[in-house]
């Protein structure tokens, strides 16, 4: 079946199953493989959209439920200003090791900004939990996202 | 101290006539390069062998306006210098950190260097693996001088222009200057006479003094962040291969079972499969010794999509020939363990002095068993590879730590000469060890070979968490003594372990004769038993140190508090005065000769860490604690303070982690360093709070990170580290920091409630305050 989606600013019609994860159509079919396939139960965020600027797990999401909505994946993150930011933030602070997950981060951090642009460490821990960084970086995201914000990055949880 | 068993990432045995570091392989012996070597009192020496050849040959694919100086550099007329990073990138930073070497001495800009993934060719390059943090200690000298060699042929170049000697050059970064006048010329305008002069002799090329380095010690983002940070294809999930089909495989949910029949008509008709067979496994398919499997039997599926080959999964129904590994089980593992223990055991692994003797005369005895379970490597991007086989010859792309056993075990599986075989190391999403293994590259081509198309094969999150080879789990009964000041004794330990073969102990479920506290307690009995295990075992981030860290350094707390001594203190005491104890040789010594165990490095971390986190001098509110623990493995001396506090509930909040670490002289690239040890640290922390694979009936119970938990950044302290630089060989720091950080939680919980954490992972139902 043919689905009309809208990804990063541009209309496109794809030819799928209805039930078809937008993750696999946002990777197979339109040949965007930023977004990662890590658990397909939406429970490691490595596969995190924005959709209508909302941080979305697109390992669950069917392209059938879509719609209209406008899909940003981490190719296009960088032409908002948060997400431009963001992704600055991560070159600057050097926040990768394998790499993987960090798609998933960056649109799940850009998503937490555009609704706490000065966010808590308690906030940070809110809107980042769901993403999961098997090698750890999660010092380095903290300090990024700070950073991104325009915040100190120094951790004001210390004891 | 636990003995490394990265060896176990090539199976290729080294030239029984050399105790010489292959490090290099023939890039550099072939023209003019050397190979490191062992040096008397473990430092790393170099021995040069010297080429006839003066023309440097380039890796394949080398554009045609850029000259190779050698096999790791190449310059282009605009002055862009690439450098081969030979071993796999898996997150551990070795892309950026081994061009950063040879740039260093190269005396490049950085700037104008470019990093490319070496292709697989050990000929060229030697051993190219990603295990047992050995790139950094193996390579770092070497790479020096393939750097430096390669400046030494551009000075030539400028002096032969210039008609003046060499001495009268030097470089500034990037150009050659002629001293006296201070005209310079460019490496890009020097590359093409340079690359046609002979390499100088390796004994005496010389080497930068490390005060004047410019790269190595500096902050260097990875080479790959840009990348990364916009979602470019890079990992092998994302390889493409024109005509490509996508395949599901599927094995017997026993290890070792067989399929017998399957619904293969059902599934040829849903949506989308082109194709579904079965698998004849290779004989013998390497299980259970996990990183040497090849290939098993199974139920392959190939669609036009992966999604669809996935759903078809769903519909696939097969009979399983479940073998003997059906009835085993995690309970049975630890009624058999308590049943051994409660007999001699069966092997005696140590033995100093009279451990019984000493027991009937301490004036305190302390008993207590640890137990650790299996757990599971689960890097997030899943197994997955691609492969091409055509005309008898194969093509595959693989996020592999181990290329070359990779490259030699899909041949042997698909019956062709290696030199059928092509294999492109792409970047890994995570290794931690699996990513050692072949079977999923050997299952890529066997599908490719069977289904005549070009596949990818990923697994899903449910396969890779069920077939994974696991860190094994162990039991440990030990016994302590200590005299009437508190001084430990006598020490014994029965460890409970798994045999896959009836004869050897399993993949990375051994313990070295020497693990700590032997060799500085004057009675010590290690006894080792084993049980049968048909469940595949592995090497996992720091193996077997990362499990018998927990026990051994959690048991010495308790008897530091038997002693009614401080535990910091109590370590720092049992080391004794500064000196050095050889390492006994292990499976590691293939790779480099293992320097000894230098008793004042390990004090050395312990006092840091005492500093730093200030220990002994912290007020901590009630329900909070901090425990202490040191560990050596993979070269690097690790000191580890974590602070906790246990809510009434049990639930554990880890506050904060102290880390002090010795890795030698240098830091070679300061922000990777502080994140792999933070990284590490954090790693050990989740593994402790959440993590267990339990086995039922031969098969694993969990199916996805609901069930099998990794630390999540509401559970991620702050990490602060220190680094203690002392004059001695530079190793790596991808694992030693690691399995000190599980017993100083441990440790912590105990001295924040005083109950102790023997059995890992952590139950917070025992920590509930009554």
């Amino acid at each position: 079946m043919s689905y009309t989606i809208n990804v990063n600013g541009r209309s496109q019609s794809v030819d799928v199953e209805g039930d078809t994860p937008l993750l696999w159509v946002l990777r197979d079919v339109l040949d965007l493989k930023g977004s990662k396939f890590g658990c397909g139960m939406g429970l490691c965020g490595a596969c995190t959209v924005h959709i209508d600027g909302k941080a979305a797990r697109s390992c669950i999401t069917p392209v059938a439920a879509v719609g209209s909505a406008q899909i940003t994946t981490v190719e296009a993150v960088g032409e908002t200003p948060v997400g431009k930011k963001v992704q600055e933030a991560w070159m600057q602070l050097d926040v990768p090791q394998c790499g993987y997950c960090q798609a998933g981060q960056i649109m799940a951090a850009s998503a937490l900004l555009a609704i706490k642009p000065q966010p808590t460490d308690q906030d940070i821990d809110d809107g980042m939990s769901g993403n999961i960084c098997r090698c750890c970086t999660y010092t380095r995201i903290r300090a990024a996202i700070k950073q991104a914000a325009g915040l100190p990055t120094t951790d004001t949880r210390e004891v | 101290m636990a003995r490394m068993r990265a060896d176990d990432a090539t199976r290729t045995p080294a030239p029984a006539d050399t105790q010489l570091t292959r490090a290099l392989g023939e890039s550099v012996s072939r023209r003019g390069f050397l190979v490191a070597g062992a040096a008397a009192g473990g430092g790393l020496l170099l021995n040069f062998s010297i080429p006839g050849l003066a023309a440097a040959s380039a890796p394949p694919g080398t554009p045609a306006k850029a000259y190779p100086l050698n096999a790791y550099i190449r310059i282009e007329r605009d002055g862009i210098i690439t450098i081969q990073a030979k071993n796999p990138e898996i997150g551990q930073g070795v892309k950026t950190s081994l061009p950063m070497i040879i740039a260093e001495e190269l005396d490049a800009d950085w700037k104008d260097v470019r990093a490319e993934q070496a292709p697989l060719d050990p000929k060229l390059y030697g051993p190219q693996f990603a295990g047992g943090s050995f790139t950094t200690p193996m390579n770092y000298e070497p790479l020096r001088r393939v750097g430096a060699a390669a400046r030494q042929m551009l000075i030539m170049a400028a002096a032969q222009t210039w008609k003046v000697s060499a001495e009268q050059c030097d470089t500034v970064p990037g150009k050659v200057r002629h001293k006296s006048t201070g005209r310079t010329l460019g490496y890009g305008a020097l590359a093409a006479k340079a690359a046609t002069l002979k390499p100088p002799d390796l004994h005496t090329v010389k080497v930068k003094d490390p005060k004047e380095f410019r790269i190595i010690g500096q902050s260097t983002p990875g080479v790959e962040n840009p990348l990364i940070v916009t979602g470019q294809p890079l990992f092998g999930i994302d390889v493409k291969v024109p005509g490509m089909r996508y395949a599901v495989f599927e094995k017997c949910p026993v290890f070792g079972g067989r399929p017998v029949r399957a619904n293969l008509d059902v599934i040829k008709a849903l949506p989308g499969v082109r194709s579904a067979f079965i698998v004849p496994g290779a004989r013998p398919t390497g299980l259970p010794d996990g990183i040497a499997t090849s290939l098993q039997d199974g139920v392959a599926i190939v669609a036009d999509t992966w999604h669809q080959a996935n759903q078809a999964l769903q519909k696939l129904e097969v009979e399983w020939d479940e073998g003997p590994t059906a009835s085993q089980s995690t309970d049975g593992f630890a009624r058999t363990a308590a049943d051994l223990a409660a007999k001699p055991a069966g092997k005696v692994a140590h033995s100093d002095g009279d451990v019984q003797k000493a027991f009937s005369t301490s004036a305190k005895v302390i008993e207590a068993n640890y137990e650790y379970p299996f757990i599971s490597h689960s890097p997030l991007e899943p197994m997955n590879a691609t492969a091409d086989f055509r005309d008898g010859k194969v093509e595959v792309w693989a996020p592999t730590q181990n290329p070359g056993s990779n490259h030699a075990l899909v041949a042997k599986v698909l019956g062709i000469p290696e030199a059928n075989v092509t294999l492109h190391m792409t970047r890994c999403g995570g290794g931690f060890g699996r990513r050692l293994g072949s079977d999923f590259t050997c299952e890529a081509a066997a599908i490719s070979k069977m289904a005549g198309e070009p596949v990818k094969l990923i697994w899903n999150r449910r396969q890779d968490l069920q077939h994974d080879y696991y860190r094994p789990g162990g039991f440990h009964f030990f016994k302590a003594g200590i005299d009437a000041q508190g001084k430990l004794i006598a020490f014994a330990d029965h460890f409970v372990t798994f045999t896959s073969d009836g004869e050897k102990v399993s993949n990375s479920a051994d313990m070295a004769p020497t693990e700590f506290p032997a060799r500085f307690v004057p009675n010590v009995e290690y006894g080792v038993s084993m049980m049968p295990l048909g469940v595949p075992t592995g090497p996992l981030r720091a193996p077997q140190s990362n499990a018998l860290a927990f026990a051994f350094q959690s048991f010495l707390d308790e008897v530091a508090h038997a002693a009614g001594q401080d535990p910091l203190q109590y370590r720092i005491d049992l080391f004794g005065e500064p000196r050095k104890l050889p390492n006994p040789p292990g499976p590691g010594s293939r790779f480099m000769p293992l320097p000894p165990f230098d008793t004042g490095r390990a004090r050395g971390v312990l006092e840091l860490v005492r500093e730093k986190s200030g220990w002994g001098t912290r007020k901590l509110p009630a329900g909070s604690g901090m425990g202490v623990a040191f560990y050596y493995s993979h070269l690097g001396y690790f000191a580890e303070v974590v602070q906790v506090t246990v809510a009434r509930e049990g639930m554990v909040k880890v506050d904060k982690v102290w880390v002090a670490g010795d890795c030698g002289s240098q830091i070679v690239n300061p922000s990777s360093a502080l994140n792999q040890v933070q990284g590490a640290a954090l790693d050990g922390i989740g593994a402790a709070l959440g993590q267990a694979i339990t086995i039922d009936r031969g098969r694993v119970v969990q199916t996805n990170f609901h069930e099998f938990k990794l630390l999540r950044m509401n559970q991620a302290p702050p990490v602060q580290v220190d680094f203690r630089i002392t004059q001695n060989p530079v190793t790596g720091l991808g694992e030693p920091a690691l399995p000190p950080v599980v017993p100083a939680l441990c440790n912590a919980i105990f001295a924040a409630t005083g109950k102790r954490v023997r059995k890992l992972p952590i139950d917070t139902a025992d920590l509930k305050s009554t």
